[in-house]
């Protein structure tokens, strides 16, 4: 055994098995199945059969489907946006030297670390259409006379959700990005002020170029994880109101889960997959160019 | 005997006598015996008979039949969710609650309880017409109608009152008239048409009904995009702007109970969860003066539109799951607790905010106790259609509701996402991609 293990190929296959074979049956099993799933008409309980591409012709022309993709690109686009941007200037301040520095930035990460379904509760709570903490707070201050429609307004409700995914996904943002600013030396800083930059100049033409390999990655991820959200707007909205929130995975679960169309349900799934794919690929090929260069 | 040599002997015995004695008497060990029955039910809105099923009829269906019975309760939105995912794994609970007609989707995955199912329509004044319709597929009973939530508006008597309507409206026009009135007084009427499971489904459908519309014809072809429909949705538009707290646009089924006790809203279509709440919580619940709230609420159905008076109530119904080890056990379990003596221990509790699945429960002495209550004792015998009429409450009806396309087609013009021709046009086309 000893002398088996010694082979570097054999040691290589058994170090590489464990995680190979949980991506096997925990990714690639899956996948596969969703993709077989797409292409007949099974539902719970009826094994189906073979449909072709039909699952997507018909999501296709599904209006309840076409808000779905519209409201996804949307919420990815603005929310990622935000968490970089906030993400960004909170690194930045986190990066300086201040009292209760240690216990800043472990706080910072309590919304990362609250499960987003309780998390998701509490926003619920605070834009509740008749409760809600804030509309009472600005009423009170004399800033509304009426209530303002959180939840209760498509779009109201599409700004909620880019609220809290952001007040959520900032911190991984800013605790990324701080440990990228950490890596850049303070020499290049002082050589730049002693150039004669100013703050936003040293930002923009030694952070930024230094700090954009870790911030791609920080972004990729990100995209997919917020274009394949499902928890939050599950709880929060629900989907509605009048179906104005539904993502791709909400929308897919209630065709697929609740209404036990597990054809339709995967084929709606599957189209998260060509857009998540053209995010990584070209987010690999970039990291390729930077390692060329 | 020495001390080892003891110990070997009897653990060989054991081992022995253990292994030998299974393969001998052909009968799993009694760990593998126990006869447990797993049901998954909806988070009662009425707590206390949760209760009752775990504090009562677990103990005494022990005693009596030797099942441990094991309760797990989930909010009814999930309820599909989990029956999808038990089916299709194979494993979950013996007994799963399915409301409306959702078993219609589930029926290849059931066992047949048809025997029960007439053995207790039999006993007890038969099984109501929809509860039929709704738990047969195929001339079979594929689940057993456990209760009927009848939805009727309650209502603040006194605001009506204040605003001169001593009764309760009787029509659609009249409900808008005295709605306005309450509104302009900050007392709206409270309706929710988010996607949710039971209130505003249980408004929408009889809604469209009493205007004349409906969602497919007799054959299943899809009439819903007609002249009776938009004139209903130009109702609601303006119905919900001049009358209704907007917010119920986001509202699950729990809001309207929440805003009716705080004081924020008028009335509002609900199970008697609201006057039950306030009952049982007569210190906590007061109005404006001081008394009771219960003291102030009343009961009434949905108003009359042109083309009549309809109602949806919810039906819940057990499944007894095909691939469950136990099926015997969990059909047993269900005979058992329809028995008079037992479901009557479960249905006090409700003080009327369930009704029984059969008309035997329209006699209980429980009904002379609170003339308040006295509304829900026959709802059940008002409802006289079902969802996906004037077509079959089959699996696209289950579908179609599943997917809240009547609900939403009202969200739609109430929000001012869509005027009523354009949302008429939306939900017809939804429901056509399901009637094809």
């Amino acid at each position: 055994m000893k002398r088996l293990l010694e082979n570097e190929k054999v040691l290589a296959t058994a170090l590489l098995a464990p995680g190979v074979t949980i991506l096997v049956v925990f990714i690639a099993y899956p996948f596969l199945m969703a993709l077989w799933f797409s292409l007949t008409s099974i539902s719970v309980g009826d094994p189906g059969e073979f449909v072709g591409l039909d699952n997507f012709q018909r999501a296709l022309e599904d209006t309840i489907f076409q808000t779905a993709f519209k409201n996804t690109v949307f919420y990815t686009f603005w929310a990622t946006i935000f968490k970089l941007a906030l993400g960004m200037w909170l690194a930045l301040l986190l990066n300086r030297h201040f009292r209760f520095k240690r216990i800043v930035r472990a706080s910072m990460l309590l919304p990362f670390i609250v499960p987003t379904v309780l998390s998701a509760w509490a926003w619920r709570w605070m834009f509740d259409p008749t409760f809600s903490v804030m509309n009472w707070s600005l009423f009170h201050l004399g800033l509304i006379e009426d209530r303002l429609p959180f939840l209760s307004s498509g779009d109201w409700a599409m700004w909620c959700a880019v609220v809290v995914n952001t007040w959520r996904g900032m911190p991984f943002f800013a605790i990324t990005l701080l440990a990228g600013l950490q890596t850049i030396s303070t020499e290049l800083q002082e050589a730049a002020a002693l150039d004669g930059a100013n703050a936003w100049h040293r930002f923009w033409h030694v952070t930024w170029p230094l700090l954009l390999p870790v911030t791609l990655v920080v972004v990729v991820f990100s995209i997919i994880q917020t274009f394949s959200d499902f928890q939050l707007i599950y709880v929060l909205t629900g989907g509605g109101p009048a179906n104005s929130t539904h993502l791709i995975a909400t929308y897919a679960y209630q065709v697929g889960v609740n209404s036990g169309l597990l054809g339709e349900g995967a084929a709606l799934s599957l189209f998260m997959f060509p857009v998540l794919f053209a995010v990584v690929w070209v987010q690999l090929r970039y990291l390729k160019r930077m390692d060329v260069r | 005997m020495k001390r080892r040599k003891f110990l070997k002997a009897a653990g060989a015995g054991v081992a022995t006598s253990g292994l030998a004695g299974i393969l001998a008497t052909h009968r799993a060990p009694v760990f593998a015996q126990a006869n447990t029955v797993h049901i998954l039910r909806w988070n009662d809105f009425v707590p206390a008979a949760d209760k009752v099923l775990r504090e009562v009829f677990a103990p005494e269906v022990a005693k009596a039949l030797g099942i441990k019975l094991n309760v797990e309760t989930v909010n009814a939105n999930d309820l599909p969710a989990r029956a999808t995912a038990a089916i299709q794994s194979g494993s979950g609970p013996d007994i799963i609650m399915l409301l409306n007609n959702l078993p219609h989707l589930y029926s290849s995955a059931s066992v047949d309880v048809s025997s029960l199912a007439e053995e207790v329509g039999k006993a007890q004044g038969g099984i109501y017409d929809p509860s039929q319709k709704l738990n047969k597929v195929g001339g079979k009973w594929v689940s057993m109608p456990w209760s009927i939530v009848p939805a009727l508006i309650s209502d603040r008597e006194s605001w009506f009152k204040e605003v001169g309507a001593k009764e309760f409206p009787k029509t659609w026009k009249e409900y808008h008239e005295i709605g306005k009135k309450l509104k302009a007084a900050k007392r709206p009427i409270g309706q929710t048409l988010g996607n949710t499971f039971g209130d505003a489904p249980t408004f929408t459908y009889p809604l469209l009904w009493s205007y004349g519309g409906q969602e497919v014809d007799a054959k299943g072809k899809v009439t819903i995009n007609s002249k009776e429909t938009i004139e209903s949705l130009a109702f609601m538009q303006q119905f919900w702007k001049d009358a209704h707290d907007e917010g119920g646009l986001a509202w699950d089924d729990s809001n309207n109970n929440r805003a009716f006790l705080s004081g924020d809203i008028s009335a509002t279509l609900n199970g008697a969860s609201i006057y039950v709440a306030a009952l049982n919580g007569a210190d906590k619940f007061k109005t404006e003066k001081g008394a009771p709230l219960h003291t102030d609420i009343r009961h009434a159905p949905l108003p009359t539109g042109p083309k009549g008076q309809h109602a949806y109530h919810t039906a819940f119904n057990h499944m007894v799951m095909k691939y469950s080890k136990n099926a015997k056990g969990a059909i047993e379990f269900l005979r058992w607790a329809h028995k008079k003596e037992n479901y009557d221990k479960w249905f006090v509790v409700q003080k009327g905010f369930a009704t029984g699945p059969t008309s035997v429960w329209e006699d209980h002495p429980m009904w002379k106790q609170d003339a308040v209550m006295l509304p829900f004792k026959s709802a059940p015998t008002m409802q006289t259609r079902l969802m996906g009429y004037a077509g079959q409450p089959d699996k696209r009806a289950a579908e179609a509701w599943n997917k809240y396309i009547v609900t939403v087609m009202y969200a739609n013009v109430a929000g001012g996402k869509m005027k009523p021709e354009e949302s008429a046009k939306w939900a017809a086309s939804e429901l056509g991609r399901i009637y094809r």
